[in-house]
């Protein structure tokens, strides 16, 4: 007898995990290194920050950046070698993206079990993109003598400064949609931790 | 290459509750929590001073900008307010040489001034996240190396400051060809609040790493560190 299988393979989960604390150590340092020359009329205030002064936030946000590129370097071969992105993230139609958020926006979209709503695929493909973008535009920030091709890429010190920020800022977009639609079908949240059952009908993988 | 953060600065000021422990002076080494997260961030500090070695190339040149680019008027930047800048008198000042040097026959400022000099406009970028652009000229540190019949094989270069604020960088980094002991600043000498005599330019690295009002110099494989470095801050400090 086959047993079912889990809705979130235990490699995804781990590397699930890994990644939010990785991802909120490094917003929370990097909105204190911002904070220390902000370059737009605003700084985070002290309490949402991490790493309580510079220093301190650069250590946090160098050390955390080495559990994101390796725990996202494991995501993009994992997600590759076992299909995970062809079966589930592809294809992603202009057409459904606009049905599917109509859906959601009038809280109708239905949640089919271990299948990701076109909404959803946007939503992991274009946050995959932004962590891309940010971890490139972040090197050239901390090497523009060193790495100078990706400080040219991105425009010089300062241009990088802004990608790094705007890559920043959809992350955060993205992490906010994220958690409302997980607070709008809860029943999600435990199958990230133990992985949930596959009903025996579905057709996902 | 050993790192030596200052565990009780970068503990008493990375975590809210070791902020709160130092204001009472208690004796951080019995609380265990913070040890750990200390420990491990001053670890993951000496890995990136490894791979940022290992990324350094002395043949790459940081940016050099044309005169309109340079920042007008200049920014002051030290741990204390521009009034208190140290005043040397030139008369008597001299370079003290330390360590690892053949000749430790201290140096005069016309000794320096009568050694090539290079001329450069570079970025100047702070940790903090601002850059400015300004013109340096001086005499590279290598030839200076050289000269006084240091082992280039040492580690690291040292550097101490009339204001008590003290600086090392890695020996490569002191023999790629931009770094200079600059005497004149926007083509003339420096003046107090910019490191008057001599100060390290170093284009290369962060500005913490560009020591002000040089009054010794030493070549060492003692680990030297940094007046920010025992607080937390990266010691590489690569740009």
């Amino acid at each position: 007898m086959r047993r079912s299988r889990p809705i979130h393979p235990l490699p995804l989960r781990i590397m699930h995990w890994l990644n939010a604390v990785a991802i909120i150590t490094l917003i929370g340092s990097g909105w204190e290194i911002y904070d220390a020359s902000p370059f737009l009329p605003f700084a985070f205030p002290q309490w949402v920050t991490i790493g309580q002064w510079l220093g301190g936030a650069i250590a946090w946000h160098l050390a955390a950046i080495w559990l994101l590129m390796l725990n996202g370097l494991a995501y993009l071969v994992w997600g590759v070698a076992s299909g995970h992105f062809r079966r589930k993230m592809l294809p992603v139609t202009p057409r459904a993206v606009l049905r599917d958020t109509w859906a959601a926006l009038c809280l109708r979209l239905p949640h089919e079990v271990g299948v990701y709503n076109a909404v959803q695929r946007l939503l992991y493909l274009g946050v995959i993109a932004l962590g891309l973008l940010a971890v490139l535009s972040g090197l050239a920030v901390w090497k523009p003598v060193q790495l100078w091709f990706l400080s040219d890429l991105f425009g010089g010190f300062f241009d990088s400064r802004v990608v790094h920020f705007v890559a920043m800022a959809g992350i955060s977009l993205f992490l906010i949609v994220h958690i409302l639609l997980v607070a709008l079908v809860p029943r999600v949240l435990p199958a990230m931790i133990t992985g949930g059952r596959l009903p025996e009908t579905a057709h996902a993988e | 290459m050993s790192n030596n953060l200052n565990r009780r600065a970068l503990l008493g000021r990375s975590l809210a509750f070791g902020a709160a422990a130092s204001l009472t002076g208690c004796d951080y080494d019995n609380l265990k929590h913070p040890d750990l997260a200390d420990d491990f961030l001053r670890l993951m500090s000496g890995w990136n001073n490894e791979v940022q070695a290992a990324l350094f190339d002395r043949h790459t040149l940081a940016p050099t900008f044309p005169a309109s680019a340079i920042t007008r008027p200049p920014r002051f930047n030290a741990f204390y307010g521009i009034d208190q800048a140290p005043r040397v008198d030139l008369a008597t000042w001299r370079l003290a040489l330390t360590g690892r040097i053949g000749d430790k026959r201290p140096w005069r400022l016309a000794e320096l001034r009568a050694l090539p000099q290079e001329s450069q406009i570079t970025r100047f970028i702070c940790v903090e996240g601002w850059r400015v652009v300004g013109q340096w000229s001086g005499v590279p540190l290598g030839h200076f190396l050289r000269r006084v019949n240091a082992d280039l094989k040492a580690h690291y270069v040292s550097f101490h400051c009339a204001d008590g604020y003290y600086e090392s960088i890695d020996m490569a980094s002191a023999l790629q060809p931009q770094t200079i002991l600059a005497l004149d600043f926007l083509g003339a000498p420096l003046t107090a609040p910019f490191g008057a005599p001599v100060r390290l330019r170093i284009p290369t690295k962060l500005g913490y790493k560009n020591p002000k009002s040089i009054v010794a110099l030493g070549v060492t494989n003692t680990f030297p560190s940094g007046y920010w470095e025992r607080q937390g801050y990266n010691w590489f400090g690569g740009s």
